[in-house]
């Protein structure tokens, strides 16, 4: 697949100090699922790279390992310099991670929560209370300081749980789906602040299973499914690979869907992608003039429209444009984990 | 919405590593903040034991012993090792309820010492079983049980529970370990206790039982608890008794901390 993937792939010879993340043939397997299969990975530091894929790609397992929390099965990684096999705590004290379930003491304040990590990092009594202080009033947290987190709503816990991974700045910050049930004013402020950590210098490896986000927030993308890397690239690189956006149109006249269908396909020189219901048709269109035009030779045969738009290629676009199979969702491994 | 300077979050670097010790302070202190957060644990500790308490003495205790009085003089020191065992369940169950939430992934992402979470639950148990004992044990002297060997009988009586719920305690974590829901944490719990604490001469001595449960009962681990739990308020327990009693939590945490070691590293 990643030969028929024009996206440019980054392979250094060795691995330079300036990388963050270094990551050569990692694997995992859950019994017989494999959940990462052999991949490769270099983040250089400071910037925010984004790891896409669908439920159950691998994201969360590579993630995890990164982290330490799980052993790899083949291959080796550095973190920050640290070598994940041999010096596990090296790489703990220079990283931090917000997992995908808010990783608080529900009973706890939230200024608790943030003292308990102080003091884990060794801050003692009036210095912990100090940062936790200095925590909750940067994350907009202060007013709910003293209150139970469990009274938090999902936004507050996100940002409670971002700033208790900023207790000790991290050389890198480790976000799974940072922005997964969060409404879109939480998403944005999320976004905001994924940006001001990478501007203070911080290194962001995040996964996400929009590509809206990857693209928002992201220098580098790798796409992954079934445990492999797909394709890699800048944002630009990928949609210059699928697409800039697909075109969506609906034919008024259901028995013409055929016909319309053919037209596409031969002025935008792509596969047409049916929806589930057939009544729509999808197909990746160069540029907006290619989609004008193939819409103008639609209308000149005649073939009435109940609808049409353009779009940014949906994460399941991107999987059919990279590997010509619409993105599988399997929580499996993610479940059995 | 939430702005954050960026520079509150550069340049704050991890002070001196703080010591193993330290580590599982911390932990012991989330403990005892919990307890302030949800008193009401405490009721779910004390109100079957107190249950208990007042059904045997008033209920059967005249017939079992003569007397109700009489009956709280020999019942009570069973029903401090009850509570202490019931109360291991809900430290599993509390573990269960951490795992399933993601907490111990941040724990175990942070450069401390291993083991520091569960010397902190360790911390969170005694004091459980200290403030659960220390009620039941109030409330039987309101009805008249008398230790007879006073105040030092009561400190060592409550020594070798805290070494009791620390034994038993292990199995809880083992359990909490493996199972992720906290309600199968319980069941199965409650299902492995009660047979060794109902088959036990807590309640009842046991020289009335058929033969084979007689056998039972008298090499169940929870009866040399009592025995010298009793001998202790009493002040007339003998090193062996008190050894006997010992003898399951020594094993327990030799033969199980190193499996809670294993499960806790293996993911």
């Amino acid at each position: 697949m990643n030969e028929t993937s024009p996206v440019t792939e980054f392979v250094p010879a060795e691995r330079p100090v300036s990388l963050a993340i270094s990551v050569r043939g990692l694997v995992k397997h859950f019994r017989d699922v494999k959940a990462v299969d052999g991949i490769d990975l270099d983040v250089p530091r400071g910037m925010i790279f984004a790891i896409l894929g669908p439920n159950g790609a691998g994201k969360t397992t590579l993630i995890r390992m990164l982290a330490t929390l799980i052993q790899p099965d083949a291959g080796s990684a550095t973190v920050m310099g640290h070598d994940l096999g041999s010096s596990p705590q090296a790489v703990r004290a220079s990283i931090a991670l917000t997992g995908q379930f808010a990783s608080l003491d529900e009973d706890l304040t939230g200024r608790e929560n943030l003292v308990m990590l102080a003091r884990l990092w060794g801050f003692r009594g009036k210095a912990a209370r100090g940062r936790a202080d200095e925590l909750l009033g940067a994350f907009d947290l202060a007013d709910a300081a003293t209150k139970q987190v469990k009274s938090y709503s999902g936004g507050m816990r996100r940002r409670l749980d971002i700033a208790a991974s900023l207790v000790v700045t991290p050389g890198v910050l480790f976000l799974d789906e940072p922005t997964t049930g969060l409404d879109p004013t939480a998403r944005q402020g999320v976004w905001r602040m994924i940006r001001q950590l990478a501007q203070a210098g911080v290194t962001i490896l995040l996964t996400t299973q929009y590509l809206e986000e990857a693209d928002q927030l992201a220098a580098r993308i790798a796409v992954i499914d079934h445990g492999k890397k797909i394709a890699e690239g800048t944002s630009r690189e990928l949609k210059a690979a699928i697409g800039s956006g697909f075109l969506h149109v609906a034919p008024a006249d259901q028995s013409r869907l055929d016909e319309a269908a053919a037209i596409l396909e031969a002025r935008l020189k792509n596969t047409v992608q049916r929806s589930a219901e057939g009544a729509q048709l999808s197909v990746v269109a160069g540029s907006a003039r290619e989609a004008n035009e193939a819409l103008a030779a639609l209308m000149s045969a005649g073939i009435e429209l109940s609808d049409f738009s353009m779009g940014s290629p949906s994460l399941d676009e991107v999987f059919f444009a990279l590997t010509g199979a619409p993105a599988e969702d399997q929580d499996r491994k993610e479940a059995a984990q | 919405m939430s702005e954050i300077s960026p520079a509150l979050i550069t340049n704050v670097q991890p002070p001196k590593p703080p010591s193993a010790l330290s580590n599982a302070l911390v932990f012991g202190w989330r403990a005892v903040l919990k307890f302030r957060h949800v008193p009401e644990q405490l009721f779910d500790l004390v109100m079957t034991p107190l249950m208990f308490t007042l059904l045997f003495t008033f209920v059967f205790g005249g017939a079992l012993a003569g007397s109700p009085s009489d009956y709280l003089q020999f019942f009570l020191p069973g029903i401090l090792v009850q509570t202490v065992v019931f109360n291991s369940v809900y430290s599993g169950m509390g573990l269960s309820t951490d795992l399933s939430k993601g907490l111990f992934e941040r724990f175990r992402s942070l450069p401390i010492w291993s083991l520091a979470p569960f010397a902190g639950l360790m911390v969170g148990d005694v004091l459980r079983h200290v403030i659960a004992g220390s009620i039941i044990l109030g409330i039987g002297l309101i009805l008249g049980y008398r230790p007879e060997a006073g105040g030092a009988g009561v400190l060592a009586s409550f020594l070798l529970l805290i070494a009791i719920g620390f034994g038993t305690g292990w199995i809880f974590i083992v359990l909490g370990l493996l199972i992720r829901t906290p309600m199968t944490v319980m069941t199965i719990g409650f299902t492995f206790i009660f047979p060794l604490v109902f088959a036990s001469n807590i309640m009842v001595q046991p020289e009335t039982m058929p033969g084979w449960l007689q056998a039972f009962v008298v090499n169940n681990p929870v009866s040399h608890m009592t025995t010298a739990l009793r001998g202790l308020m009493a002040g007339t327990a003998t090193a062996g008794e008190v050894g006997l009693a010992l003898a399951a939590p020594v094993l327990l945490t030799i033969l199980l901390s190193p499996v809670v070691l294993w499960l806790y590293r293996r993911n």
